[in-house]
């Protein structure tokens, strides 16, 4: 007999080696995350996906799923503090959505409309960060950096390269990028990369680009980013099932 | 109607678009000024705000004038809701905020192109800009934010009419938008 | 600069693990790591320009501009500042006419804050280009700002000002019995290696850092693991302000730690030890090599260590400011030549540590006892303690009393018993474990020092009533913020909106609301970051707030909002070039106050 976790009270069948995102996702069920993308290493940083396993926190794209384990996901107390970290999110950047070609499709103010998010909540820093233009085709705004390294991953993990990293300690963390000039122009980065398009903010951008899509026709203007998120990883949402009806389904889902 | 309720409105370091959208209720104005009253208000000409319960502040916090129109409002309104962007998260005028006040100030009404006559302006009656731009939330304790550059006229009407009607306003996810 | 850097990356065999040993000779030569030698050291060690960047980004102790050539630090422990830290600060600076943070324009020295140095019970303290200096007074400031001037080589300073003393006042079980060279190896190798174990299992021993884990467990997980290269790791990387017994450990019982780790790797079947030395150590490192070399002359260490088929050997690296190394995980990386960032969880590292295989990272004391139980037996070390805490605990104390130093209890002493011993009168509470631990108040002072009541790794810091606790709360919030890794959202954002909500309520600007805020980001930073830093940062407030919440609200006013930055102060620049000081011209902070 498979093995399985339950999340929010629901059955959710696992394979050795998931981790309780894996799992979640494939069974159709929507755990907050930015800093993930089911085809790089999972990172565990953002700390939207945290979830509560067996009374403990734990980040649901990095923790192993384990048989039996007890996963609460949508409980007000946890959909309250990821709207916190999100805030936090916001706060620590300079992210001003109405000057932001990304805006619409940009996953962060995704995840913030997600949690109904309408306020920053907490004073705003405002930091001092830098644009870098200088490539022909991609750009980065470091005002909008979450260091999520997705596009760290991006590079090592599918485009072979080492363009990106993420330097500095703390609340002075920055990415880098690698050439000696520190310009983007001098790094072997290409627009084909998958690296200049993983961006879930505004802070990588392809150029001439951004308005090719209408503000108001754009993917979070009319669809959540439950739905955007779990169509894109092809989870089947019937594979969660009620309790009574786990054992006999199994078997059709190893029969497929 | 004898006990109407008093909104005023106002916009400090924003662009009157906040105020446009509102205007975009177009007909629902009529149904609105039923129950409602508006107090100091662009719409008004009122210059100072009495005893309100809704205040709608547009804009961030730019200037000295801003602080005193804000804390005015404050101490005027029963529920005070910060409207747009600007008002939230300080918004476009906030992208100033990384250049010292010195170079924008310089640039302005020293040595930027095209400039004649060049002086700081220093007439008292003029308020002073602040180093940076901030929301309001930093500056007077809020009650409840629209999001939105502006929010849109149904944001404005879902929420004053939850209000009005006894609700605890929210918004659904298709009205929240930042851009 | 090019045949110097070859010649390191040479010795240091173009490993790029050695990337922290690599930086440390570079910054220590050139006082900043010039970006022709990043250039070097990526094509030399085969490996990104940015990995080494953010390496260098990351440590304290490594800097991309030119620092003076005498690069001055001053500790910033709170035991610093109750020794007059803050009036010395200032008069080195006016002495040396360079302003804190900077480098004086003639680039001979620069001065700066860094965390607590360990060197609590005989501070003000600070490092001169590494090496520690303490008790630090306008006389030894004197002295130094003339060295400085005369630019006399750090070398040739009068020794007096880098004189460092154990200062050990209480000796208990390990301390009192300083064991032969080599005996607890030939105890293990007489006993058996399997029997040595159940010896540290029956003696109780729990990890020393303060997490308390069995340390028997661990090494015995270790030793079962299916990968056959395996690593004992010796944290000394010894951070918690207020804590400094592992200087101390080290200076007078080096001997018996690399035993207890040469006992670690026959039992768990290890060839390579680590002992990660905190950068703030430097002074003991010639001393510690030098024990090393004599360990191997020995036949302690190397090959066929005493003829018992054991291969095992230590390396001794050092690190380079960054607090956040003394979580194991994080530790791991910064061997490996990385960014101390602390991994996801599990793995653990004894399943996959040291470059990915079975490691066993332990605290200084911990190998020290785990020596003591290999020539004396479990039941020495288990008859003495508590039932959930056996043995002895080395406490570093510090702050209000006539006798800091080191002490050796039994666990389950009694916190008056240890104010007594150590002359503390007029106690009005002590911090236990440091920043990451409790505060204390002189009314639980018949708790007691064990796993089941205060865990500690060590620190014990005591504040007597003329001290404002608000200033130590200040000065740990500062403290996580500058120490916080940056990798989780929670911590990174968090422990910087603490610092800045704990700055508006010292200040005075506080109001009632922001206590409530204070409250609710303490908990969202201590339940949702990625590790014990984050986890822990909030402890200073939440312990303070919990036992003295009408010391907070005394600070706060008696409105229920105040803006969180300085309104008139924002008004300065347009005031100055407006040429304008009117009332119209200024702003009051609330407007209870006059405008």
């Amino acid at each position: 007999m498979s093995k399985a976790i339950t999340i929010d009270g629901k059955t959710i069948p696992f394979e050795d080696g998931q981790t309780i995102m894996d799992a979640a996702m494939a069974a159709g069920v929507y755990i907050p995350h930015l800093c993930h993308q089911p085809e790089f290493t999972p990172h565990g940083s953002c700390k939207l996906c945290t979830v509560k396993v067996n009374g403990r926190n734990c980040s649901a794209c990095t923790y192993p799923a384990m048989d039996g384990q007890d996963v609460l996901n949508e409980t007000q107390e946890l959909i309250d503090d990821r709207k916190k970290i999100t805030q936090m999110l916001f706060v620590e950047g300079n992210h001003f959505c109405p000057s932001c070609e990304k805006t619409g499709n940009c996953q962060l103010q995704a995840v913030a409309y997600h949690l109904n998010m309408l306020d920053n909540h907490f004073p705003l820093f405002y930091p001092d960060r830098e644009v870098d233009a200088s490539h022909a085709e991609v750009m980065i705004d470091h005002n909008r950096c979450i260091f999520c390294t997705l596009c760290v991953r991006a590079s090592q993990q599918k485009d072979g390269k080492d363009v990106f990293a993420v330097s500095g300690r703390g609340i002075h963390k920055h990415l880098i990028v690698n050439a000696q000039s520190g310009l983007l122009k001098d790094t072997d980065l290409e627009v084909t990369d998958q690296a200049a398009h993983i961006c879930p903010t505004g802070a990588i951008l392809i150029k001439r680009t951004g308005y090719q899509v209408p503000i108001g026709e754009r993917i979070y203007d009319h669809k959540q980013i439950d739905q955007v998120s779990l169509a894109a990883s092809g989870s089947r949402p019937d594979a969660a099932f009620p309790p009574s009806l786990a054992v006999e389904t199994e078997h059709l889902k190893h029969g497929e | 109607m004898a006990n109407k309720i008093r909104v005023a409105t106002t916009s400090l370091a924003g662009c009157f678009g906040c105020h446009m959208s509102f205007l975009d209720i177009d007909e629902r104005m009529l149904q609105l000024v039923e129950v409602v009253e508006f107090d100091r208000s662009p719409l008004t000409d009122i210059e100072h705000c009495t005893n309100c319960d809704i205040g709608l502040i547009e804009g961030g916090v730019c200037n000295s004038e801003n602080v005193h129109v804000l804390r005015e409002f404050r101490n005027n309104c029963k529920i005070l809701v910060a409207v747009g962007a600007c008002a939230i998260n300080g918004g476009l005028p906030a992208m100033r905020n990384h250049i010292p006040l010195e170079e924008c100030l310089n640039e302005a009404y020293l040595d930027g192109i095209g400039v004649e006559n060049p002086q700081i302006p220093s007439d008292i009656e003029l308020p002073l800009l602040l180093n940076q731009v901030r929301p309001i939330h930093e500056v007077v304790k809020i009650d409840y934010f629209l999001p939105g550059c502006p929010p849109s006229a149904d944001v404005f009407w879902k929420f004053l009419t939850d209000l009005i009607e006894g609700r605890e306003p929210s918004l659904p996810y298709e009205l929240v938008h930042y851009d | 600069m090019r045949q110097f850097i070859q010649g390191i990356a040479e010795n240091s065999h173009y490993q790029a693990t050695h990337l922290l040993q690599i930086l440390r000779q570079i910054q220590s030569r050139y006082h900043y790591i010039p970006k022709a030698a990043i250039e070097q050291l990526s094509g030399l060690l085969n490996i990104p320009r940015t990995q080494i960047i953010s390496v260098v980004e990351f440590y304290s102790f490594f800097h991309l501009a030119p620092r003076g050539q005498y690069e001055l630090l001053i500790s910033d422990s709170i035991t610093d500042h109750m020794l007059g830290k803050k009036s010395l600060l200032d008069y080195l600076a006016k002495k040396l006419d360079v302003a804190v943070g900077e480098v004086r324009e003639d680039g001979v020295v620069s001065l700066d804050n860094t965390s607590c140095t360990g060197m609590c019970d005989q501070g003000p303290a600070g490092l001169v280009n590494g090496h520690a200096l303490t008790r630090l007074d306008r006389s030894g400031i004197d002295k130094i700002a003339e060295l400085i001037n005369q630019q006399k080589p750090v070398d040739e300073w009068p020794v007096e000002l880098f004189q460092v003393d154990d200062n050990i006042y209480k000796s208990g079980l390990l301390l009192n019995q300083q064991i032969e060279q080599g005996a607890a190896l030939r105890s293990a190798f007489k006993r058996g290696i399997k029997e040595t174990l159940k010896e540290i299992d029956y003696s109780g021993l729990r990890g020393r850092g303060g997490a308390g884990f069995k340390t028997a467990i661990k090494w015995q997980f270790c030793s079962e693991e299916q990968q056959t290269e395996r690593y004992v790791v010796c944290n000394a990387d010894e951070g918690e302000p207020g804590t400094f017994k592992d200087r101390v450990l080290l200076n007078s019982y080096a001997h018996q730690v690399f035993e207890g780790m040469t006992v670690c790797a026959a039992i768990i079947g290890a060839k390579q030890g680590f002992l990660y030395l905190r950068g703030e150590y430097l002074h003991l490192y010639d001393k510690l090599q030098s024990i090393l070399d004599q360990r191997r002359q020995n036949g302690l260490l190397g090959i066929n260590i005493l003829g018992a088929g054991l291969d095992f050997d230590i390396e001794i690296c050092l690190g380079a400011g960054a607090y956040i190394c003394g979580e194991e995980s994080a530790l791991i990386e910064s061997l490996e030549g990385k960014a101390g960032i602390p991994r996801n969880r599990p793995p653990y590292p004894v399943t996959q540590g040291y470059l990915g295989k079975p490691t066993v990272v332990n605290n200084v004391e911990t190998f020290l006892a785990a020596a003591g139980i290999a020539v004396n037996g479990g039941d020495w070390f288990a008859s003495i303690g508590t039932e959930k805490s056996k043995g002895t605990k080395i406490l570093s104390i510090s702050g209000d009393c006539v006798r800091p130093g080191i002490y050796e209890y039994p666990f389950g002493v009694t916190v008056q018993t240890i104010l007594n011993d150590c002359g503390a009168d007029d106690v009005l509470g002590v911090q236990i474990g440091g920043p990451s631990g409790t505060f204390i108040s002189n009314q639980e002072f018949d708790r007691k020092l064990a796993f089941e009541d205060l865990a500690t790794g060590g620190s014990f810091i005591i504040f007597n009533s003329s001290r404002n606790i608000l200033d130590m709360v200040h000065n740990f919030a500062h403290f996580f913020a500058h120490e916080s890794c940056g990798f989780c959202t929670p911590c990174r954002v968090g422990t910087a909106l603490l610092k800045k909500q704990i700055d508006k309520i010292v200040d005075g600007h506080g109001s009632a609301g922001d206590i409530v805020a204070l409250e609710e980001l303490c908990q969202l930073v201590k339940s949702y970051s990625h590790c014990g830093l984050g986890q822990t940062a909030a402890n200073p407030i939440l312990t303070t707030l919990e036992r003295y919440p009408d010391l907070y609200q005394s600070r706060l006013k008696e409105i229920s909002f105040e803006p969180g930055f300085d309104l008139d102060g924002a008004l300065e620049t347009a005031r100055r070039m407006a040429n304008r000081d009117d009332a119209g011209a200024h702003l009051a902070q609330t407007e209870n106050e006059h405008e």
